[in-house]
């Protein structure tokens, strides 16, 4: 199914640019025009594809659905939530808010927030093109049991007590009115296929817009390291998976500031050229997930102490699936 | 006079929203005070979860979203 894009850029490298195969900057560049075509074709198809069937979906309605369930599943179905719902990264504080005061448990709200960044549509896509369904899967379960985990624990530990006094105030007044009101449902409209198409071309044309220089700038690293990064040099320098590598490479991860979008083909990259899986995993998501534009962010709604914990826990956890990956797949 | 209000946590998209509000409302020749409120306890007390959102004399008309160029000249002709 990819095949042709594999001959396109072959024909467009060997033949009109002119370079030989087997020369670094001709495989460096065959890889270059081969994965951006792809991504670039799949991203357009699958984003509008699947932007017409979650068209209706809105983080209002996932509210007054989370607001009524029961606080066990609360935290599975926040993390699913996180996964598909549509929201922009600087409409976190907000969401966050309009959760907390409608009484959903910090770690509910946490699960959803922490998976979000996480998987969404486009990394999914990237993943099933680049890595296949194996590794897919396994990213994803990996990616929600971070969100379910990481939430279940800030509940355990009663993360709302370091709330900003403001957010915490909405919770309490939002939980204590809670027996007796169980909380206004938004209306829900069925949406005409004109309207979804709508929401769908914007939603194109949006994501598009905020990922294309991911593509170019991850795909551009991942054909620096598959032409001019020895064969073998990883493998032979990481490749054994060095129990230090994991936390080097999660810290690594932390000032270096993407989204799935450019990491992912840059994980690509590491793997083909021998950097073990648990390594791969734990960097792409020290990379997506721990940000510090985003902390600096929820400072708002935060103390610093919860901020520190929620720091830290992220950190254990990549650092944890890392090792595990490596060890099971050594 | 209408005192419109852009809530966001100061992203792009807000900025720009707020920007033409205020061409619009030179364009047509209307009377408004644009402002940016920036604050999490503010936003939270307009119930708005996606940003940026639009509030016009202390109504919310729009969340989520840059609004659509038809959509600002019909909040800034009503009366």
């Amino acid at each position: 199914m990819f095949q042709i894009f594999t001959d396109f850029a072959s024909w467009l490298v060997y033949q009109i640019v002119g370079l030989s195969p087997g020369t670094k900057v001709g495989d460096a560049l065959h890889f270059f025009v081969e994965d951006t075509s792809k991504i670039f074709a799949l991203l357009v198809f699958m984003i509008y594809i699947i932007a017409l069937i979650r068209a209706s979906l809105n983080v209002e309605k996932v509210r007054d659905y989370l607001a009524t369930k029961h606080r066990g599943i609360g935290y599975l179905l926040g993390s699913c939530f996180g996964a598909i719902t549509p929201f922009c990264s600087c409409s976190s504080i907000p969401v966050f808010l309009g959760f907390t005061s409608a009484g959903i448990p910090v770690g509910i709200t946490m699960a959803f927030l922490l998976t979000s960044p996480l998987i969404n549509e486009v990394a999914v896509l990237l993943l099933l093109s680049l890595l296949g369904w194996k590794f897919t899967l396994m990213y994803v379960v990996v990616g929600m049991a971070v969100g379910i985990l990481g939430g279940i624990f800030l509940d355990l530990i009663k993360a709302e007590r370091w709330l900003q006094p403001f957010a915490a105030k909405a919770y309490q007044q939002a939980t204590s009115k809670q027996q007796t009101d169980q909380g206004a449902s938004t209306k829900t409209s069925a949406m005409s296929f004109q309207a979804r198409h709508k929401f769908a071309m914007s939603e194109t044309l949006d994501i598009l817009g905020r990922v294309w220089k991911w593509v170019f700038i991850g795909v551009g690293l991942g054909a620096g390291l598959h032409g001019f990064v020895p064969d073998g040099w990883i493998a032979s320098h990481l490749g054994d998976g060095q129990w230090w590598s994991v936390p080097a490479a999660v810290l690594l991860g932390i000032p270096l500031y993407s989204n799935a979008t450019g990491v992912i083909p840059v994980m690509e990259g590491l793997i083909t050229n021998g950097l073990p899986i648990g390594t791969t995993l734990a960097f792409c998501m020290s990379t997506v997930a721990a940000s510090f534009p985003e902390f600096v962010l929820l400072k708002q709604v935060m103390q610093w102490r919860l901020l520190a914990i929620l720091f830290g826990l992220l950190l254990a956890s990549f650092t944890l699936i890392g090792w595990i990956f490596n060890f099971t797949f050594a | 006079m209408k005192t419109i209000k852009v809530l966001g946590s100061g992203c792009a998209k807000c900025v720009k929203t707020a920007e033409m509000i205020e061409k619009i409302a030179a364009e047509l020749d209307i009377e408004a005070s644009v402002s940016k409120e920036t604050s999490p306890e503010v936003i939270m007390a307009y119930g708005v979860m996606s940003t940026p959102a639009v509030v016009i004399n202390e109504q919310l008309v729009h969340s989520g979203s840059i609004p659509q160029r038809s959509e600002i000249e019909a909040w800034l002709v009503q009366q």
